[in-house]
């Protein structure tokens, strides 16, 4: 095992990211246009890194798979965006957002790189606001707030449910500015399919047209990977049909460690699997639980008589109900963070008390919100609080105003209105916090490539907590890669040009060609969706909210056979040289039952419940997670050698000096 | 159900293209329109046939990516969603569903179903930004308040998706309703004010120079609209322009 340097700087903690960024070195303004930098990925963290380096200079060159930079996934993000702004005197600040982050993760991110976060995401809403950004505001006019899981203050920024799309709009309008500049030359429908080291150095990519289906080599003095998360390896997620881990995996298969794979988010509130052809699941934000009240029937009549249809969840009274995150979580009720409401959901259904046909579900309840609001608004409006339709209309024309659009999101696809019986929610795959490895420049182990956002590792932990992937995607992409790169690229200001007829560039592009014509070539009899839902479905049963080391051991090889497989019996129809949206497919779950085992693999390594991870060997008698910081307080690197299964882990210490480490209670 | 699909298959942006008619049985209510549509080509591939393409993401409405013209509308028939929102329990057993591409000049054909509204992104590119560097060295958001009634407007214009459905739903496949909307959101808060006059100009000079329609006045855009982006912001950016042009330079 060699030792690993994250490039910490040395000092206090709040003076760290000051001092680092007053001691590297720059680029000036004339050499800046001799570099060339290759963005991958045009979500929150690709698309403000582009709109930013341009800005700054370089000659930037962006890939988007989507046909249009604004469609990349991170538009969907729905409840906010968190920042230390402490507009409501509530007690917030840096430190706090930092201790509740790391808290949050369950001990297993880096602080120095938390803090750094902390300490930018004041500006980002500073800067969203100077670009138009229309964020929720209160009759002031002053910009409003409201809560989110794992913490004690109002820090979070919206825009009603769609606070993604509007931070996203923003960005893509920065790049936009750019782009009619020509300082970002845009690649919409290109997909990345390798990068190409040259002397130990990334150098650029190789990257498929998806329109024309030509293979095309791009240089750059550096690129940088900001082509989010893998949740998709389940097959069902929140993620969007195109989301993949190719970008990251192809950088990984060349040298970039990957990190924590193991480490995924299981959202608590999204709407149930209704079939077997479903093809992916929808998010209801967090922000619900910031006024719904999550139960089940105390009672398993009351569960049969519902199932059976004859009985409604609104008929029964509160004495039969078991409001079971407020009870065993009374400090912070249905607001706990989102690993600790999703273990509590399969608890409750586990044990039978699911509210669905499927048994999978249990119920978000705003009834108490709409008679609060609605009582709250008669008053103000000087009505009679005393009269029930009233009350309970207005209080409804509260909900509207706050979360219209989910509401009727969820009556599209459960055909129920949530505004009369509870919304019926479940569990789901949406975020991971594993990633590629990267240090405090948030550099890979590869010299000159970058990963910023969902893409790395670096800032969430074991567990993110709700509204700060939006501000860690911003805060890589607008403040902290703008600055590091500029420290290694001011050595390549004499280099010129990288030419594409280096013999690096003829090898890339002949493994792309080759596995492209494999696939296409191999004339199979299973689609490739049948492997990808089958991969899903390992993940889920084995990899999912709960873990043990039999389960972990059979996906292993589970998978491996599974990918033997899909080698030997996958069909792509069409061609190479055309819009294929089947070939693109399958490359991508190519890689995903790659993943899929090192994922595996790094759970099974870890023997220890921490944040996302539960690992049912490791738990305290009451059922919560039980972490071990004796053995497991690291991240776990894995360096690529040619097979998932010979993967060879590498450690980073996690050193905490500013706080300190204890068990994980919200109760 | 069963349904009788007849849906527009085209090779390339060169090919003329054509109907052509499948059938698909054992179709639910609760799955999702382009669930319906990966049935259907996961059968197909398993014939030895080619798979319709079609544009798809997110899968919950927000990504804009999908399209379609579902039995002539936009999005199909029904209100306030995207095709990918469309359920099959709004169809019923033995329909006939006609399955178009978006229809537009300024949207040539890519293959199948599969439109390039690239237009849209070089509309947005002549000016719709405030152009303020990324820095985060700007003042402290709330030095500028904004009235709720402005911003919660300037929301409403910004929920724009990007689809072109409104364009599709154009007899004269005008993108006024696009473009208005950005117009409008930025028109509509302190910080666009300053390039207002200059924005509206550049936007519309692209509009037209991509090829779209003049408003034919019929608000079949705002009707088939997936967001409910309201025609008011037409008559804004109309305002906006003619401001714009009596502007008095000094």
């Amino acid at each position: 095992m060699t030792s690993i340097d994250a490039k910490i700087p040395s000092g206090a903690l709040k003076d760290k990211w000051t001092s680092h960024k007053n001691n590297i070195n720059l680029v000036n303004p004339a050499n800046k246009r001799l570099i060339d930098v290759i963005v991958v990925g045009t979500g929150l963290a690709g698309g403000s890194a582009a709109a930013t380096l341009a800005e700054l200079g370089y000659n930037v060159k962006a890939f988007a798979f989507q046909d249009s930079p604004r469609r990349a996934h991170s538009i969907a993000a729905q409840g906010g965006i968190n920042a230390a702004k402490n507009y409501q005197g509530d007690g917030d600040s840096i430190y706090r957002l930092f201790y509740d982050t790391v808290k949050g993760g369950d001990y297993r991110s880096r602080e120095a790189n938390v803090y750094r976060l902390a300490e930018v995401s004041a500006n980002i809403i500073d800067q969203c606001v100077a670009q138009g950004v229309p964020f929720a505001r209160d009759y002031g006019g002053l910009l409003d707030n409201r809560s989110f899981g794992g913490v004690l203050v109002s820090r979070t920024f919206y825009a009603k449910g769609q606070t993604g799309q509007q931070l996203l709009l923003g960005a893509y309008s920065a790049m936009n500015r750019q782009i009619g500049r020509g300082k970002i030359k845009m690649y919409n429908r290109h997909e990345m399919l390798d990068v190409v080291v040259i002397d130990g150095k990334a150098r650029g990519i190789i990257a498929r047209d998806l329109v024309t289906g030509k293979v095309e080599r791009h240089s750059a003095h550096a690129v940088v990977v900001g082509s989010g998360g893998y949740g998709n390896v389940f097959f069902l997620s929140t993620n969007a049909m195109g989301s993949n881990v190719s970008a990251a995996w192809k950088v990984h298969k060349k040298g970039a460690y990957f990190a924590n794979p193991c480490f995924t988010q299981i959202h608590p509130t999204c709407i149930p699997v209704a079939g077997e052809l479903q093809a992916k699941l929808t998010l209801m934000s967090e922000s619900l639980r910031n006024d719904g009240r999550i139960w089940v029937p105390k009672n398993m009549e009351d569960v049969k008589a519902i199932r059976a249809g004859q009985l409604k969840p609104t008929q029964l009274t509160e004495d039969k109900r078991d409001y079971y995150l407020e009870r065993r979580y009374p400090a912070f009720g249905n607001l706990v963070p989102r690993d600790v409401a999703s273990r509590a959901a399969k608890e409750r259904c586990d044990a039978g008390y699911g509210v669905n046909q499927t048994g999978q579900a249990v119920y978000l309840d705003f009834a108490s919100a709409i008679a609060r609001y609605g009582k709250e608004t008669a008053h103000v409006q000087g009505l009679d609080e005393n009269d029930q339709a009233l009350v309970t209309k207005l209080g409804k024309a509260v909900i509207a105003n706050k979360y219209g659009n989910l509401f009727q999101m969820y009556e599209k696809i459960v055909d129920e209105n949530p505004y009369e019986s509870p919304m019926m929610i479940f569990p789901a795959v949406h975020y991971t916090m594993g990633g590629i490895w990267v240090d405090y420049n948030l550099m890979t182990t590869i010299p000159g490539l970058y990963a910023i956002g969902e893409a790395n590792f670096s800032d969430h932990g074991a567990n993110r907590l709700g509204a700060s992937a939006l501000m860690q995607g911003l805060a890589d992409g607008y403040f902290v890669l703008p600055y590091t790169i500029g420290d290694y690229l001011s050595h390549d200001i004499r280099t010129g040009p990288i030419p594409t007829d280096h013999q690096a560039f003829a090898d890339a592009e002949k493994d792309v060609v080759e596995r492209l014509d494999h696939l296409i070539n191999n004339k199979g009899t299973k689609s490739v969706d049948n492997f990808h839902r089958r991969l899903g479905h390992i993940m889920w049963e084995k990899c999912g909210m709960a873990r043990n080391r039999e389960g972990l051991v059979s996906a292993i090889s589970e998978i491996q056979a599974l990918r033997d497989e899909f080698w030997k019996d996958v069909k792509v129809p069409g061609g190479r040289n055309e819009f294929n949206e089947e070939l693109a497919k399958a490359g991508r779950v190519a890689d995903y039952l790659e993943l899929g085992e090192l994922f595996a693999k790094d759970a099974l390594l870890r023997e220890e419940s921490c944040g996302g991870h539960f690992r049912e060997e490791s738990q305290s008698d009451d059922g919560e997670a039980k972490r071990d910081d004796e053995n497991f307080k690291y991240v776990a690197m894995w360096e690529y050698t040619g097979n998932p299964a010979d993967a060879i882990l590498h450690k980073e210490d996690l050193v905490y000096e500013n706080i300190e480490l204890k068990t994980r209670s919200y109760k | 159900m069963n349904l009788t699909l007849k849906i527009w298959r085209q090779q390339n942006s060169n090919d003329k293209g054509k109907m052509v008619d499948y059938q698909i049985s054992d179709v639910s209510g609760d799955m999702s329109f382009l669930e319906m549509l990966d049935v259907l080509n996961e059968d197909l591939i398993t014939k030895d046939d080619t798979p319709v393409s079609f544009d798809h993401d997110c899968r919950e409405g927000i990504c804009g990516m999908c399209s379609l013209q579902i039995n002539g509308e936009p999005h199909g028939p029904d209100k306030g969603v995207t095709t990918c929102q469309l359920h099959m329990r709004s169809f019923k057993d033995g329909d006939t569903i006609y399955i178009e591409p978006f229809r537009a000049k300024a949207f040539p054909i890519i293959k199948d179903l599969v439109v390039d509204r690239s237009a849209f992104d070089r509309i947005q590119q002549s000016g719709a930004y405030v152009s303020v560097n990324t820095s985060g060295n700007t003042q402290d958001a709330n030095n500028i308040p904004v009235p709720k009634e402005d911003a919660d407007m300037a929301f409403d214009a910004a929920t724009c998706i990007g689809c072109g459905a409104c364009v599709a739903a154009c007899k004269n496949s005008s993108a006024m309703l696009f473009v208005s909307a950005k117009v409008s959101q930025f028109a509509l808060l302190p910080q666009g004010k300053v390039e207002g006059k200059k924005r509206v100009q550049d936007m519309v000079a692209q509009m037209d120079a991509e090829g779209f329609g003049n408003c034919s006045n019929t608000g079949a855009c705002e009707a088939e609209c997936p967001k409910g982006i309201s025609l008011e912001n037409i008559a804004r950016m109309n305002r906006e322009l003619i401001s714009a042009k009596l502007a008095v330079k000094h």
